[in-house]
């Protein structure tokens, strides 16, 4: 049946919305058919069809000529995933953001723990903090170059800054979100401190950390990009900006592209870290009694 | 062994302070099955907690083998309502109720220990799995065999049979009989269920409404081993049944009486 729906599916992209026009006598079973259709296979022919549509346009010239046919891109890809320069941007881009990250949580996790685990440290941070977070990381830029120049040490100090904050809240609602049973449980079973920070606050706030991983691996490579865009510092948004600068328009949405599939490749990671590793919760639970 | 003396406790200070339990005296002997029976909102799991030293007691004193509580005493165990929220759900069923005594025991003995206290409650098969695997009364089950791991010299339930269904209710019930019969584990129960207390209990200590004293405690004299037919089939079950719902409810009806009149 699930080969029947694929064919169907597939039949149905190569001759589109024609295959509906030509059936009229058996209305019901298109319909029918459709509904079998998975999700996912949908969502694929939509990616396809947008693809489609952006390529008519832009061959006939409706787009302007800064928005080149997807085959064109296509093509530009090929020609850059076979060059060792741009490996050599990736590599550039990928260095800072995993340094940054890195250090947010090296120093995140720790801070958030500290300061989450006591009422009164919490309190009297909290304006502190409330103040430096919402500053957006870009419009730091300024300072960092004139602290560490324009090379990777300078991206990665953004990257750091702006995802300090997020590790950082994730990881103090984290521990302050222990449920007081539990606390409550081991307290009563006379846990050490340290025990009860081990066996209970940490496995509760691991949630949240990962939650705040996600978001600030997603923030921290706009953030790289966005630097390399401006300040010109090597990795994909500088090799972005030459070809613009070149006018290769192609060129220059492969290397969007590849921008794009690295993000969704390091948050499809993560999350399948996540699932590993916080198999227990209840969001990835397999054989939960309801 | 545990006595209970004037223990009171008022939430807040000033205009907003909320008295609500005003005055408590009752003692708990070795070997015994307490419940302590009151209507909803009485303070009843305010007085677990200052007894198992999770909170302070405004005025009065709990006592131990003659030793004030002051922090949380090792020899008590505690098994509250919430069994999904007590158990952690990151650990496997023995893991939850090895982690007390870990630190107290060697490996070999903590392996024993847990092995046991599964097989007491009938869930030898399940050390593997997590809590979040099994039904609401197994659950249940882990969070006691916990407890009797720990080898506590007073078991205290806050209404642990609250969250289950009737049926599973009655066997974890009988569960708790069994068990005391067989380890003679004293044991300190919280109710609002005056059938549950009248069924399981050598004593109940009859609790007011907020703030709450102890309005009287009553010897129950039914014969063991209980049984949740016959036992409640006995006319004598029906009295002392009756006895401690009238306690309550003239309570309840005067001091609602009280705030209509002011």
């Amino acid at each position: 049946m699930g080969g029947l729906t694929v064919r169907a599916m597939l039949l149905r992209m190569i001759n589109g919305a024609s295959l509906q026009v030509r059936e009229p006598a058996t209305s019901v079973a298109p319909v029918n058919a459709i509904r079998r259709v998975p999700t996912w296979a949908l969502q694929w022919s939509a990616a396809a069809g947008t693809l489609a549509i952006v390529e008519v346009l832009s061959r006939s010239g409706v787009l302007t000529e800064h928005i080149p046919p997807p085959t064109a891109v296509i093509g530009a890809l090929a020609d850059a995933v076979s060059n060792l320069a741009v490996w050599s941007r990736i590599a550039d881009t990928m260095m800072s953001w995993a340094g940054g990250l890195l250090i947010a949580i090296t120093v995140g996790v720790p801070t958030g723990m500290l300061i989450g685990s006591s009422q009164r440290v919490y309190g009297s941070l909290r304006l502190v903090i409330e103040f430096l977070r919402p500053i957006p990381p870009i419009a730091v830029l300024p300072l960092a170059v004139l602290l560490y120049g324009s090379g990777i040490q300078m991206k990665i100090y953004l990257v750091a800054f702006s995802a300090f904050w997020i590790v950082l809240f994730q990881t103090l609602y984290g521990v302050r979100d222990v449920d007081p049973v539990a606390r409550d449980t081991v307290r009563a079973y006379g846990l050490k401190r340290s025990d009860q920070f081990r066996r209970v606050v940490l496995p509760s706030a691991a949630f949240y950390i990962a939650t705040g991983l996600r978001l600030a691996a997603a923030v921290g490579l706009i953030v790289t990009i966005a630097t390399e865009l401006i300040v010109g510092s090597s990795g994909i948004g500088y090799a972005i900006n030459q070809e613009r600068f070149a006018g290769n328009a192609a060129a220059m949405y492969a290397l969007v592209v590849i921008a794009g599939l690295i993000g969704v490749a390091v948050g499809a990671g993560l999350r399948v870290l996540e699932r590993r590793v916080l198999h227990w919760h209840s969001a990835h639970r397999k054989g939960e009694n309801s | 062994m545990l006595e209970v003396q004037h223990l009171s406790k008022t939430y807040g200070s000033g205009e907003a302070a909320v008295r609500v339990v005003d005055d408590l005296t009752f003692t708990v002997k070795e070997g015994e099955f307490v419940c302590i029976v009151g209507p909803s909102g009485c303070g009843k799991t305010t007085l677990l907690k200052m007894i198992s030293g999770l909170m302070p007691a405004t005025s009065g004193e709990a006592s131990f083998d003659g030793e004030l509580i002051a922090g949380v005493p090792e020899t008590l165990a505690l098994v509250f309502q919430e069994y999904t929220r007590s158990l952690l759900p990151w650990l496997t069923v023995s893991e939850n109720i090895a982690l007390p005594i870990k630190k107290k025991h060697k490996r070999e003995d903590c392996e024993r220990l847990t092995r046991e206290a599964l097989h007491a409650v009938g869930l030898d098969s399940f050390s593997d799995h997590y809590p979040w695997q099994l039904s609401g009364g197994m659950q249940q089950r882990v969070a006691i065999a916990r407890a009797l791991a720990y080898h506590p010299k007073v078991l205290l339930m806050d209404e642990p049979f609250a969250s289950v269904d009737a049926q599973t209710r009655s066997d974890l019930e009988d569960l708790m009989l069994g068990l005391r019969a067989q380890f003679g584990i004293t044991v300190v129960l919280v109710t609002h269920d005056i059938d549950e207390s009248v069924y399981l209990a050598d004593r109940v200590v009859v609790l007011g409404p907020s703030p709450t004293r102890v309005v009287e405690i009553v010897d129950i004299n039914l014969p063991q081993p209980r049984d949740q037919i016959t036992t409640k089939e006995l006319h004598e079950f029906a009295n002392l049944r009756g006895h401690v719902m009238r306690l309550i409810k003239q309570r309840v009806d005067s001091r609602n009486g009280a705030a209509t009149l002011s």
